[in-house]
């Protein structure tokens, strides 16, 4: 990136929409951004912790895959109003195969009568080679990485807004990644278009800021958020996503477009900001480190909410690196009771599937037992203080070395129909194979982003 | 009271560590919840669920905490056995809450 460059694409102010906040995201809100939002941007972020070792997984059964499932559902909905209206796209729907997506996005473009679209694929984020020939400890646990060598499902660097800058410098109309720290998708485009030097650490962190707040769609717009008569939110199955208009100086406003479902409040973007946040002073990101102790959040105007003030200070150097692997089994099992005694049917249900566990060996290493309605989500010390329900749901779920001892934990409360209590009900039974992930630093220098353009 | 009538919450997840903030409404209140929501307040409330240490951070010019619960999921969001392995419903018992008035 060079100074001639940032200085002949200076922009006054940036308006970024955002069209997902997690892989299986709504699309009309999207589309309606994409109509409507007057945008430069439109920003899909699509990659929680997990999904690309998913996504790995199924880029092995075909090389051809590997991308969001949705991405071309996605491109088919919001390219014809993009390229009318001239948004650049941005998202990390590439997941384990950037490449792959950037070509199955030329050729929704190509179907759809669109030419000419320069669609840049950003690699680099794979690790995995990397991280297998060193000698790394995971952070949480402290265990050595080398311990899981065969259970290793994928290892991706959260890469930063530089490769995502260099193919926007470059023309790049739409541009996918795999794994990039979440706000990178949205202070790429503002350190493009205000041509910020990468070591404006005050500035990066405002735009974190930006992009933390952006990063899950309709949850700084409503989502996440309603509690009746305490914070209502009005038309919520029309929830409109969001939009951030950046100055150059990174200070935003959040607001939406006007008929959109939702609301803009101060209190929607202060859950926002410190969601997921740790120590506000220091949160880590590939290009900064954000200080957001000294944000400010003031409502202009209904649905309009200015947010200034984040800091940041040098960036480390280290790269957080997301490290799945195979971790083994769960399997699970729900029945419900209901009526007068339900809840004493329900405790008889759970005793007989423990001591059935035992009878019949089924070999776990953790078990849990809920009755769903008292106790399943916060503990029964708060749950049964005031417990009669009409209805209980009981679930029994246990961690097992293999899918058939996990099949065998759903089995046992499903003999409950015939053997258990009366009046049981409902049975679901699941087991899943459990794909666990963990994180270890990499030093900067051993992470190489690039990305390849792809033309319609 | 219920802390739910002078604030708001969102709970986050990351590994094994859940945060929960605590936004109050009123800039008059908000010397009174940090009197009152203290770490060690949270920590038995939420004692089913939080195995971990709680730290809490003020963010004044927001009128928000954030707390920070370790070992608060099950083993981490991606193995957890828990139906809620995100922690996402924290936020409401949190809101249970009873606090003076102030």
């Amino acid at each position: 990136m060079t100074a001639a460059l940032n200085v002949a694409t200076q922009a006054a102010r940036v308006r970024i929409g955002v069209g997902a906040g997690y892989s299986g995201d709504r699309i009309e809100p999207a589309v309606e951004l994409a109509e409507q939002g007057a945008l430069d941007y439109l920003v899909f972020e699509c990659l929680a912790e997990r999904t690309i070792a998913l996504a790995q997984q199924t880029r092995r059964a075909n090389p051809e895959l590997g991308y969001d499932p949705l991405l071309e559902a996605r491109m088919r909905a919001v390219l014809p109003a993009a390229v009318r209206n001239g948004v650049r796209i941005i998202s990390n729907m590439g997941a384990a195969n950037p490449l792959a997506a950037a070509r199955k996005t030329a050729s929704v473009a190509r179907e759809l009568g669109l030419r000419g679209l320069k669609i840049a694929a950003v690699s680099g984020d794979d690790v995995l080679d990397v991280v297998r020939q060193g000698t790394y400890r995971f952070e949480e646990s402290g265990d050595s990485v080398a311990d899981y060598e065969s259970r290793l499902v994928s290892a991706n660097a959260y890469l930063g807004a530089e490769p995502i800058v260099d193919a926007l410098q470059t023309g790049a109309d739409i541009v996918l990644t795999g794994r990039a720290a979440d706000p990178s998708l949205f202070t790429a485009p503002l350190i493009h278009a205000f041509g910020w030097a990468m070591d404006d650490w005050d500035t990066l962190g405002q735009a974190t800021v930006v992009g933390h707040l952006l990063e899950c769609a309709g949850q700084i717009t409503g989502g996440y958020f309603a509690d009746p008569g305490f914070k209502d939110v009005p038309m919520l199955a029309r929830l409109g996503f969001p939009i951030g208009e950046v100055d150059a100086d990174g200070a935003v406003t959040i607001t939406k477009v006007a008929h959109a479902g939702g609301r803009v409040t101060e209190a929607t973007c202060k859950e926002q900001l410190l969601y997921e946040i740790h120590d506000p002073r220091r949160y880590l990101q590939p290009d900064v480190v954000a200080d957001f102790t000294q944000v400010r959040v003031v409502e202009e105007a209904p649905d309009r909410v200015r947010v200034s003030g984040g800091r940041g200070t040098s960036r480390t150097g280290t790269l957080k690196v997301t490290v799945a692997y195979v971790d083994g089994f769960i399997g699970e099992g729900q029945i419900s009771y209901g009526g007068p005694g339900a809840l004493a049917r329900a405790k008889l249900a759970l005793e007989i599937v423990r001591e059935r566990l035992e009878i019949t060996g089924v070999a776990t290493s953790e078990l849990r037992f809920d009755l769903i309605g008292i106790d399943s989500l916060h503990g029964a010390t708060l749950g049964e203080r005031n417990a009669q329900p009409y209805e209980v749901r009981v679930r029994v779920a246990g961690r097992t070395d293999s899918m058939e001892q996990a099949v065998r934990v759903g089995n046992e409360v499903e003999t409950l129909y015939t053997n258990g209590p009366a009046g049981g009900g409902g049975v679901t039974k699941t087991a899943r194979e459990v794909i666990a992930v963990q994180s270890v630093l990499l030093p900067r220098e051993l992470v190489r982003p690039s990305f390849e353009m792809v033309e319609a | 009271m219920k802390l739910r009538l002078l604030a708001h919450s969102r709970t986050g997840d990351k590994g094994n560590t859940l945060n929960v903030s605590v936004i109050c409404y009123d800039a008059r209140h908000y010397d009174h919840l940090l009197a009152h929501v203290t770490p060690e307040r949270v920590k038995a409330h939420l004692s089913d669920v939080v195995k971990g240490d709680v730290t809490r951070f003020e963010l004044p010019g927001i009128l928000a905490m954030n707390f920070v619960l370790g070992r608060a999921l099950g083993g981490g969001v991606t193995r957890s056995l828990a139906l809620d392995a995100h922690g996402k419903s924290l936020s409401s018992a949190l809101m249970d809450l009873e606090i003076p008035e102030p």
